[in-house]
């Protein structure tokens, strides 16, 4: 590990004690066509609402909701994809809509749908993607068999097209990516969900590793709780836009006095984990 | 080093990213594009026979000849750096790497132009090999040409054409669905106006209006004088296209940069149409 990339350090410029996040009342709403209410009707739906937290750095937090719940929506604020309606959010003190340059170079991202060329093979693509954060052709000759080495990636198909790849494969070259670009704020989103159980388990343990090694500070939305709970420090529900609590598992159990987080969500919010509203996917992003 | 020559530097690498992906993709997609080139030149002959059709005195044909000729190619140049950066998020949409790359620590402006400088050499290549194609198949006579003042021309007007595709780039970035199609139009009303084949002059008054803020226009003229009469570059034909392409580049960027906030207000800077 010791080879790979130098992470960017923000404490050049950042006093200590300023958090890695820092998000305060921050809203985000999307117009949708309302076919109910007439032909050109249209409606404001709130996906994020007032949504207020911080994140220490080193810490791993998991967000926590359903499909809709508006957990798409808080990475992609967070990554400078979308412009807030209200509120704000600070990156290593770096206010994130204004300031988008300084944050995307410590940030970094994994999503459910690993996002390569298809046609290029796992070096290219991640060739491609060093050559953004400045890294040069003499860099990345030894770097990137070692990073993709590191996540358990066969040699011999380095240079095979993305498309020929299965989808737990394709993820760990999503992992290799963001690992390359040393970010030290890694959004994860739903990294894990389609994949088989082995290659989830060996996505979860590259997280720690990284963590651990890497010191980087890891916002993990899921839908899944038991991953959550092994990988997080604090764990938060966010419900139809709201985040209900942000808090240690234990503490979660503990002020619901339930044995696990499902029935701390349905304590929390009256309904079961998979139990959803119709309008629930109006909130999401791809709505 | 200083701060600003880090960011100069990243800047620097970041384009040489951009051509590189594409150099990849080509690479991958080679069969397409080879396919492509092959539509283009059975296209351009079918045009530049039809001087040989007209009933014309061997010295008139030969100049008719070329003057279609190279309106074909310098069409098929400059049509295809239109189209590359045209489809700068058509392509990221399709892939579904729109977001990673604009999350990525590049400005927009570097982003845009390394499509530009891909669109430039890729358009350069196939051009030349369009030209030698159609020449050796229909043997034109070009005793006069000055390729030198054409190449150079051509390289002016790509500036413009650059700067017009940055414009068109933002129509997918605000309109998934339709974004790319209206980009065809853009493309098709330039076809038109700019004398690609015909003299502006046979156009509608209202028409040659419009020819004159096309940069296809005097790269036409002028690739043409040089071709065919080795004229070398005109000035005439140099000053248009420099303020076209001063006005082009910073318009272009100005344009998506309003794009690209009006997309990230309305989430629709996302994978799927």
């Amino acid at each position: 590990m010791s080879t790979l990339a130098t992470p960017i350090s923000p404490h050049r410029c950042v006093p200590a004690e300023t958090p890695a996040v820092e998000v305060r009342e921050l809203r985000k709403d999307f117009v949708r066509r309302d076919r109910k209410a007439g032909l050109f009707a249209r409606k404001r739906w709130p996906a994020l609402e007032d949504v207020t937290f911080t994140m220490a750095r080193g810490e791993c937090v998991a967000i926590l909701g359903q499909n809709g719940s508006g957990k798409s929506t808080l990475v992609r604020l967070l990554s400078t994809l979308l412009i807030n309606d209200g509120g704000e959010a600070r990156i290593f003190g770096h206010d994130a809509f204004h300031e988008t340059r300084a944050i995307r170079r410590l940030v970094n991202r994994v999503s459910v749908e690993a996002s390569f060329f298809k046609k290029m093979s796992a070096a290219e693509n991640l060739s491609y993607a060093a050559r953004f954060y400045g890294m040069t052709p003499r860099q990345t000759r030894d770097l990137i068999p070692e990073i993709l080495a590191r996540v358990g990636f066969p040699p011999d198909r380095r240079n095979e097209a993305m498309e020929h790849l299965s989808r737990g494969m394709q993820q760990k070259v999503a992992l290799a990516r963001a690992l390359l670009t040393s970010p030290v704020l890694l959004l994860l989103d739903e990294p894990t969900t389609g994949l088989d159980p082995r290659s989830k388990l060996e996505v979860q343990e590259f997280i720690k590793e990284v963590r651990r090694l890497h010191d980087a500070t890891i916002l993990l939305c899921t839908h899944d709780m038991n991953e959550a709970e092994a990988l997080a420090d604090r764990i938060g529900i966010l419900d139809r836009g709201r985040l209900l609590f942000l808090e240690p598992v234990e503490d979660v159990k503990r002020r619901f006095g339930v044995d696990t987080l499902e029935e701390a969500f349905f304590a929390a919010t009256g309904r079961s984990f998979e139990e959803e509203h119709e309008d629930d996917e109006q909130r999401e992003v791809f709505g | 080093m200083s701060e600003f020559a880090l960011t100069v530097r990243h800047e620097l690498v970041g384009l040489g990213g951009i051509v590189e992906r594409n150099i990849y993709l080509t690479k991958r997609y080679l069969l397409w594009d080879v396919a492509f080139l092959v539509w283009t030149i059975a296209n351009t002959l079918t045009i530049v026979f039809i001087a040989r059709g007209v009933g014309l005195s061997a010295a008139a044909q030969n100049s008719l000849e070329t003057k279609l000729l190279v309106g074909g190619v310098i069409w098929a140049f400059l049509g295809i750096i239109f189209e590359i950066v045209t489809e700068t998020v058509a392509w990221e949409r399709w892939e579904g790497t729109i977001e990673y790359t604009f999350m990525a620590p590049v400005s927009r402006p570097v982003h845009l132009i390394g499509m530009g400088v891909y669109a430039v050499i890729y358009g350069l290549l196939r051009a030349g090999i369009l030209f030698v194609a159609v020449v050796a198949f229909i043997g034109i006579h070009l005793p006069q040409a000055d390729y030198g003042a054409a190449l150079a021309l051509l390289a002016i007007a790509s500036v413009s054409f650059i700067g017009i595709g940055m414009m068109c780039a933002v129509l997918p970035l605000i309109s998934p669905e339709k974004g790319t199609q209206l980009g065809f139009i853009a493309q098709g009303l330039m076809l038109v106006v700019s004398g690609v084949y015909y003299p502006v002059s046979v156009l509608p008054h209202w028409m040659q209006w419009i020819a004159t803020i096309s940069p296809a226009t005097y790269a036409l003229r002028g690739d043409r004088a040089s071709v065919l009469h080795g004229a070398g570059i005109a000035w005439a034909d140099v000053w248009p296209l420099l303020v076209i392409g001063a006005a082009a580049i910073p318009l272009g960027l100005v344009i998506f940069r309003l794009g690209e906030r009006y997309a990230k207000k309305h989430g629709k800077l996302k994978r799927s149409g």
